[in-house]
């Protein structure tokens, strides 16, 4: 009991400063918890790597603060405010096969979405905006690209625009789903480098990210997550074999296959039956 | 034949309700949910049914209304079941929309007895009787139909013009687009209110099918010739109003000629638009078939061209004679590319990079040049691929013979960089 309030308190004190302050969060689909129970405060600065096995809901993770997916409870803060009050603060780049790569846009106009939060709604996009995202796409290395259609770049090429993309959002945190799922050598540098940067800046980055070799040269800090945070922490102190194997060793845990069983329970009242009558 | 009023109206008419409904298609056609127009183009019918139940009238307005409504509702239903069922969209589409039209179907049949809407007037349309039935504005008169139409692509031109940006990062990425703000179910379902009016404007006049047929196809039409967006939406509005031309001027002409009268123009736009379509799926520059099988060919030819080159240089090289003559069967039988050798030949002869004597073929001084580049490409490759790559086997010499075609200058000074200057192959080949 006297663990739990330490915890508690610990918690409370990030509420009002840190970057991602999470409280108690479980998302379910349908019936089936792919959150449970998430507690996490992130300190800023730092680049924070999201890993785990695959289904341990680490996209939902990142959807779920963002507010794409509904959460069945639980409380998510943005530097001490909700997420709708903080839009401005966070950059978001989503998984590079989520979108429709044959979309008649340019890299630029792909770029250009990146300023369309600060443009505000029925304002259009000026010379000048246009201007600051060819900026963007030159700090990646991608300039000499502007004004390809999106399709005729390759993978590595499309996962830079949307890197540039968000450094047009010119956010405090942001939250990048699986940057170097695919992508060439040139490519991992270039995020790596890009990754450094914003740490310089000041900004707060969580990646999702499912290298384990490279977890301890590319990050600081790292979440263990599989449904539930399995631990969290710097590197050098949680980022040991023995949670390592806590979270991907066997794909059902005692705690998922208790959840299984509950989750097939008729006529359940919790976080699952929650989401699903929203 | 006799060109009235009444068919200057009725392209009018047909210009402008096949231009608002391809506009919107455009987004349709760009958020992969082209079946979506037509859903809902069928859905709305017992929205009409039930505004015309309760208010008693054909008036535009109530039946607006009733269209949106239903529109709007067709879009969350399938939305819903989608979600909560697991079906992929296609199905739960089919579930909500032919579930809705029957409804629409058996409201109708119960009003008819006492009303004129019947349900083949809602498939075909009755543009050609649009005319008759007018407005007087400003002492002119105008087609009820065609002042609705342009009401109704008046307001789509003014949503795709203000909400441009907010269509396009919808549409596009609607997930970044929800987390800045712009939320896209939102967009969503303004789009589909807006279909749904459109369906109903463009529907009276023209039919549904004809109304699936604008939604989708000069939209993909236009996908096809361009990669932006604003030449999309503007080349689909081409296709809208020309096929809306080419409709009734073949719907009053075709028939003719093979001793019929004429037929439903409707019909004929949809036949105009769709052959449109074929047109530009045959022969568009970059994404047509023919252009694409053209680009195919020309490189197969180009390819063969260097391979008979080479084929020549090698002879010389090992007989040790000045441009010793090769007979074509020779070559025909090395190369076994079948035809694609004698276009090959024939181009190298029309480009003087060969000439026949009467042994066989022989390299001009040209030719004799353009080979030996060829050959120091290749023999390049093979040395850097043995020498710095460690492939040394037939691999290698299968690897050059592919890079060769598209080594250029620039490529061969870096490779002979990176190769170290070499003189000889490893097959202690000279490199020219």
């Amino acid at each position: 009991m006297s663990n739990l309030s330490e915890f508690e308190n610990i918690a409370d004190a990030g509420q009002e400063t840190a970057p991602i302050w999470i409280n108690d969060l479980t998302v379910a689909y349908h019936r089936k918890p792919v959150l449970w129970d998430v507690n996490l405060v992130l300190p800023e600065g730092k680049l924070v790597a999201v890993i785990g096995p695959n289904g341990a809901g680490k996209s939902t993770l990142i959807k779920a603060i963002l507010g794409l997916v509904p959460k069945a409870t639980g409380d998510i803060r943005i530097y001490g405010r909700s997420y709708e009050a903080q839009r401005r603060l966070v950059g978001y780049v989503p998984q590079r096969e989520s979108v429709d790569w044959d979309f008649p846009v340019s890299a630029t106009d792909v770029v250009a979405m990146g300023l369309y939060g600060k443009i505000g709604w029925l304002k259009p996009v000026s010379r000048r905006h246009r201007e600051q995202a060819v900026e963007e796409l030159r700090k990646v290395g991608m300039e000499a690209y502007a004004d390809r259609q999106i399709s005729q770049l390759s993978g590595g090429q499309q996962q830079r625009v949307f890197l540039a993309r968000a450094l047009a959002q010119d956010a405090q945190v942001y939250f990048m789903d699986e940057p170097f799922a695919g992508v060439d050598v040139a490519t991992e540098k270039a995020i790596v480098a890009l990754l450094k940067e914003l740490k310089t800046a000041g900004k707060t980055c969580v990646v999702v990210h499912h290298d384990l070799q490279t977890v301890t040269t590319y990050f600081d800090h790292v979440v263990l997550l599989n449904m539930r945070v399995v631990a969290a922490g710097p590197v050098e102190e949680v980022f040991t074999e023995e949670n390592l194997k806590k979270t991907y060793g066997g794909k059902l845990t005692l705690l998922s296959q208790a959840l299984h069983k509950y989750a097939q329970q008729p006529g359940i009242g919790t976080g699952g039956a929650k989401g699903g009558h929203r | 034949m006799e060109w009235t009023f009444i068919d200057s109206w009725i392209i009018v008419t047909g210009i402008l309700s096949a231009m608002s409904c391809a506009l919107l298609g455009n987004y349709l056609v760009l958020r992969r949910m082209s079946m979506m127009g037509d859903a809902i183009s069928h859905a709305v019918l017992p929205g009409l049914a039930i505004a015309f139940l309760v208010s008693g009238s054909r008036d535009s307005l109530p039946m607006l209304v009733g269209a949106v409504g239903v529109g709007v509702l067709t879009a969350v239903l399938i939305q819903a079941i989608g979600k909560l069922s697991g079906l992929d969209q296609g199905a739960s589409m089919g579930v909500i929309f032919t579930t809705l039209f029957a409804l629409g179907l058996i409201l109708i049949r119960q009003a008819a007895d006492h009303v004129d809407l019947d349900p083949g007037c809602v498939l075909y349309g009755a543009i050609e009787l649009t005319p008759l039935d007018v407005y007087t504005l400003f002492g002119w008169e105008i087609p009820r139909a065609a002042v609705t139409n342009g009401i109704m692509l008046l307001v789509n031109v003014l949503f795709v013009v203000f909400f441009f940006k907010e269509l396009r990062i919808t549409s596009f990425d609607p997930a970044l687009a929800t987390t800045m703000g712009f939320n896209a179910g939102v967009m969503h379902y303004v789009l589909m209110a807006l279909v749904a009016a459109t369906t109903i404007a463009a529907f009276e006049s023209v039919g549904s099918i004809l109304v699936i047929a604008m939604l989708i196809v000069p939209a993909a039409t236009a996908h096809l010739l361009t990669d932006r967006l604003v030449a999309m939406l503007a080349i689909s509005l081409v296709v809208a109003a020309l096929s809306a031309v080419l409709g009734h001027l073949g719907a009053i002409t075709i028939p003719t000629w093979i001793g019929f009268r004429d037929t439903s123009t409707a019909g004929m736009m949809a036949v105009a638009v769709g052959v449109l379509f074929l047109a530009v799926f045959l022969f568009a520059p970059r994404h047509g078939i023919i252009g694409r099988m053209v680009a195919q060919g020309l490189l197969t030819l180009r390819v063969n061209r260097d391979d008979i080159l080479g084929m020549l240089y090698r002879v010389q090289e090992l007989s040790g004679q000045r441009s010793p003559a090769v007979k074509t069967d020779d070559l025909r039988k090395a190369l076994l590319t079948g035809g694609w050798v004698n276009l090959a030949l024939a181009d190298l002869l029309r480009t003087r990079m060969v000439r026949r004597t009467l042994e066989g073929v022989v390299l001009t001084e040209s030719g004799l040049s353009s080979a030996a580049n060829l050959i120091r490409s290749h023999r390049l490759w093979e040395s850097y691929l043995c020498g710095q790559m460690g492939f040394c086997d037939a691999e290698a010499h299968y690897s050059a013979h592919q890079l060769e075609h598209v080594t250029d200058e620039a490529m061969q000074e870096r490779l002979k960089r990176a190769a170290n200057y070499p003189t000889l192959d490893p097959h202690r080949k000279a490199i020219p």
